[in-house]
């Protein structure tokens, strides 16, 4: 089973943070391998908000194809960053792990977000396929603001091997999952995090639904759903589905993968909408038993799973920062003085909402609506 | 030169041409004249025969022959009274001494077509090999990777859904502070959609079944629904419902069937002010598995009195249905027009949805609905499907096996990315072997949304005797032993319409257990696990290829 860590918070924090949490959290992880996403970004980064960073590993050669492909697109290199690698027995270096920041091609500058968002999102998935074969290209994600390091080995040992502890990189929200292998021969694009177009998850717990959803999710013609060498990538994916493509309220992701009884649906207000909404994205629903943490393009934080309960995760925090976590030693690593009184262990109907920023915390019961 | 035959019996077929063959012990009959009393062709009667036999009396041998008159039963050698086999006389024997035995090397199909006329029966396809959905294992345990859920204590919701399902990205939906909004006003159509149990009791007609016997299935499929929660559907067949029923509360759990002789319609269109309760949906039937091309067919010794005043028909004719809907044209006008008067009849709160026959061609249909925003189904029965009455050659060489038909479709579905828009209907030898669980389940992996039985509780609640060896099979006839696909009141006397319902709700209590021991391994609770392909295995490679499945061996 995996470990899942995740810090938010209104102050840039380390993203050794949750990886220390991870550590804590060791016996539920057989340390197979380490996904951090980063979002909010300080130190080099925080002048470059606004601009696309494009985040992965490549050979020499993938390096090449990169940059002349970008090139061609019209992208434009404004910075590149590259960990600080401490060679460390045990893990494996790959030739270039890099952030790049690009400014969008000219004829995309003044365009809405939303065709950006396509943009980016279609570059990546085509460096993907161009580098997947050979693997001389992995890219995680091409967002502005975000970047996602992957690699295998001890989760701990892998941020000492991008130099995290070293690096002055800064984030305010950082997603981290200590990986439990569950097919030997790890595949990088099967780590979690999983992003898409500002969407991120990762989850505990595997997918007895997969290929359902799946299957459902392909059928959208939406060019970003595809990959899936996780049975977890569905859950980003979902969320992106619910959210930014059907263009519901966040909390209607709890709706979407638990979906309620049809008696529980008839007590809610909104229960026209929900009746014919289950019907529609009834292959969505996860079956658990799953843990979901994610965050969405604007910075909020969530937690939830399915009413199995047989997953579960743990809210705590103070004020301008919370912690997500998989269990409580995470969060007492994380966020050691808060009142202990006040975590939040999230029940079959819930959803916790962290608004952007860390300002606050608020548990969403479906069965109240 | 005059033949022989006479002389030799040559003209006479032996028994060992017959499919069954009665075994019966002279030392245990007592000569009560039960078994041919009560066998429904007279394949055995009472005969009166002088036998010979070698007696001596005395302290010394003095063999001496003599003769006696005995009474014995006999096996006739006329095919028109073959033994079925169904067994009849072994039950009511008190003493055991008869019972028909399955005579392997039979001629039985060489001799079946006196006068030029082929064999029709009853019952399905008569081939007891192991059928592909009876080979298929559900392989994907979840245990440590994930924990396996309990079927004893976690919630299970078996539900499925029948009817059109809106794509999401056409909901009819807005925001408003917050959440959302059933948009009515834009008057987008929003199609009727059931929620049922994902098996269902088939299209069996008022007059196939005798009434003690639909009666059953319906006082069952009403208690599974009142009393135990379980949103059981029945399917009517072509012969309309009794009218009370058609005007009462209980009209909602049956789907009422319009095949290509419109039997009973006119009760119903008359039915239709008075009623209190829509019907669950109605379905079109353009084709039976068991006898694909064919049209419905109740022969006139079954159309009795009541049946005749429910189907709007004189008595004892033969009511045989076209095998197309004769007043339309193409697949276009056949099924949308069809489907657009049965809504239209309903006001559109009723899902309406077509039956085919398992075939190549189903693909070809399957498209056509996909178009059509109004269809709310499409019922596919494979080639394991049972019927009253069929031609034998029909039932036992037509149509198409349901598990890769059905599995055709779902991944047609899925290249458009409708598999949740159209739910698929499975029937045709679900239960065959007695897995009713195992069979749903498996044809609900391989994509379909419910599926449909009819022989398996013919044979689970009423005791049905037919097999897949030609046992019985009289259900053509009117003289089901049974009582069960009769009309003759002295024999559906003998079925208890309460033991039936009984049966039925046993049934269907059992297989909902079933189905959460097959999916809570398989960890998946809350929704039904359609398509989940990943779920199955088959020792066959060439069918894992052709399903898309794994092989596991």
């Amino acid at each position: 089973m995996c470990r899942l860590a995740a810090v938010t918070s209104r102050d840039y924090i380390s993203p050794m943070e949750p990886v220390l949490a991870l550590e804590t959290m060791k016996e539920g992880h057989d340390g197979s391998g380490l996904g951090i996403t980063m979002r909010d970004l300080g130190g080099e980064f925080e002048k470059l908000k606004e601009y696309p960073i494009l985040s992965g590993i490549c050979t020499r050669n993938g390096g090449r194809i990169i940059d002349d492909y970008m090139d061609k697109l019209g992208f434009e290199l404004l910075h590149a960053w590259a960990p600080k690698i401490r060679k460390t027995k045990g893990i494996v270096s790959r030739e270039f792990y890099f952030a790049k920041v690009y400014d969008y091609p000219k004829s995309y500058r003044d365009n809405p977000m939303h065709e950006k968002e396509d943009l980016l999102m279609n570059t990546r998935i085509a460096l993907r396929r161009i580098g997947e074969s050979d693997e001389s290209i992995f890219a995680f994600s091409f967002y502005p603001d975000v970047i996602t390091l992957k690699e295998v080995g001890d989760p701990l040992e892998v941020a000492e091997f991008f130099g995290l502890d070293r690096d002055g990189l800064k984030a305010k929200i950082v997603f981290a999952q200590g990986r439990q292998n569950t097919n030997y021969a790890i595949y990088l694009y099967a780590c979690h995090p999983f992003f898409i177009q500002g969407f991120c998850s990762m989850t505990n717990g595997e997918n007895t639904a997969f290929v359902p959803i799946r299957e459902f999710l392909m059928g959208r013609g939406f060019p970003g759903y595809t990959g899936y060498n996780s049975d977890s990538e569905v859950f980003t994916h979902i969320l992106h589905y619910t959210v930014r493509q059907l263009g519901f309220p966040l909390h209607y992701y709890k709706d979407v993968i638990t979906p309620l009884k049809i008696s529980e649906i008839e007590q809610r207000k909104d229960g026209d909408a929900l009746r014919i909404m289950k019907q529609s994205l009834r292959p969505l629903c996860i079956d658990g038993p799953n843990m979901v943490i994610g965050f969405t393009p604007d910075g909020t934080c969530f937690m939830l799973h399915d009413s199995k309960k047989l997953r579960p995760g743990v809210v705590g925090g103070v004020k301008g920062k919370f912690a997500l976590m998989s269990e409580e030693c995470g969060v007492d690593s994380a966020v050691p003085k808060r009142d202990k009184q006040k975590d939040i262990f999230p029940m079959k109907y819930d959803m916790v909402i962290i608004s952007p920023q860390a300002k606050e915390v608020k548990v969403w019961n479906q069965l109240h609506g | 030169m005059e033949p022989a035959a006479r002389l030799d019996n040559n003209h006479q077929l032996s028994l060992k041409e017959f499919p069954y063959i009665i075994r019966w012990r002279d030392d245990r009959c007592k000569r009560c004249g039960r078994c041919t009393a009560v066998c429904p062709v007279k394949a055995i009667e009472p005969a009166v025969k002088v036998q010979r036999f070698v007696q001596s009396e005395g302290p010394v041998p003095t063999p001496t022959s003599a003769r006696k008159i005995v009474q014995v039963v006999e096996q006739v050698t006329d095919m028109e009274r073959y033994c079925t086999g169904c067994g009849t006389c072994t039950l009511v024997c008190p003493n055991e001494a008869i019972e028909p035995e399955y005579n392997q090397q039979h001629k039985f199909y060489h001799y079946k077509n006196k006068g030029g006329e082929p064999y029709k029966r009853g019952g399905r396809r008569n081939d007891p090999s192991v059928s592909t959905l009876d080979k298929l294992k559900f392989t994907r345990i979840s245990m440590l990777t994930d924990p396996a859920l309990d079927a004893g204590r976690h919630e299970f919701r078996v539900r499925t859904l029948l009817g059109r399902i809106l794509p999401p990205e056409e909901l009819p939906l807005s925001i408003a502070d917050g959440k959302l909004v059933l948009d009515r006003k834009g008057g987008k159509f929003i199609p009727p959609v059931r929620e049922i149990y994902p098996i269902m009791i088939g299209s069996m007609s008022v007059g196939a079944l005798s009434p003690p016997m639909w009666e059953g299935l319906a006082m069952g499929v009403a208690y599974l629904n009142e009393i135990e929660g379980m949103p059981v559907v029945m399917c009517s067949g072509e012969g309309g419902m009794p009218p009370r029923l058609l005007r009462s509360k209980y009209l909602k759990y049956f789907i009422i069937q319009i095949a290509s002789g419109y039997f009973g319609w006119d009760e119903i269109i008359h039915a239709l002010p008075h009623m209190v309760e829509d019907p669950a949906a109605i379905e079109i039937k353009y084709g039976q598995g068991a006898k694909p091309g064919d049209g419905g067919l109740l022969m006139a010794q079954k159309v009795l009195k009541l049946i005749a005043s429910i189907r709007g028909v004189p008595q004892f004719v033969d009511l045989s249905s076209p095998p197309t809907h004769q007043t339309k044209y193409s697949i276009e006008e056949a099924v949308a027009k069809m489907i657009q008067s049965m809504s239209m009849a309903w006001g559109f709160r009723v899902p309406v949805y077509p039956k085919i026959s398992g075939t190549k061609t189903a693909r070809a249909v399957l498209n056509n609905l996909a178009r059509n925003p109004y269809a709310a189904a499409l019922s596919i029965d494979g080639e394991d499907g049972g019927t009253g009455a069929a031609y034998n050659v029909s039932m036992d060489k037509m149509g198409h096996p349901i598990a890769s038909n059905i599995r055709d479709c779902y991944l047609d579905l899925v290249k458009q990315g409708k598999q949740n828009e159209l739910p698929l209907i499975a029937a045709g030898g679900i239960g065959k072997k007695g897995n009713l669980a195992a069979n749903a389940a498996a044809l609900i992996m391989l994509g379909a949304s419910a599926v449909s039985i009819g022989k398996y509780i013919m044979q689970a609640a009423a005791d049905c005797f037919g097999d897949e060896y030609n046992r019985c099979n009289l259900c053509n006839t009117g003289k089901c032993p049974r009582g069960i696909t009769t009309q003759d009141p002295k024999l559906y006397r003998r079925l208890d319409t309460d033991k039936v319902a009984e049966r039925v709700v046993e049934v269907f209590k059992a297989a909902d257990v079933e189905l959460k021991k097959i999916f809570a391994p398989m960890g998946r609770s809350t929704e039904l696990p359609i398509g989940m392909s990943d779920g199955l295995s088959i020792e066959d490679k060439a069918v894992a290829e052709r399903l898309e499945i794994h092989y596991a061996c």
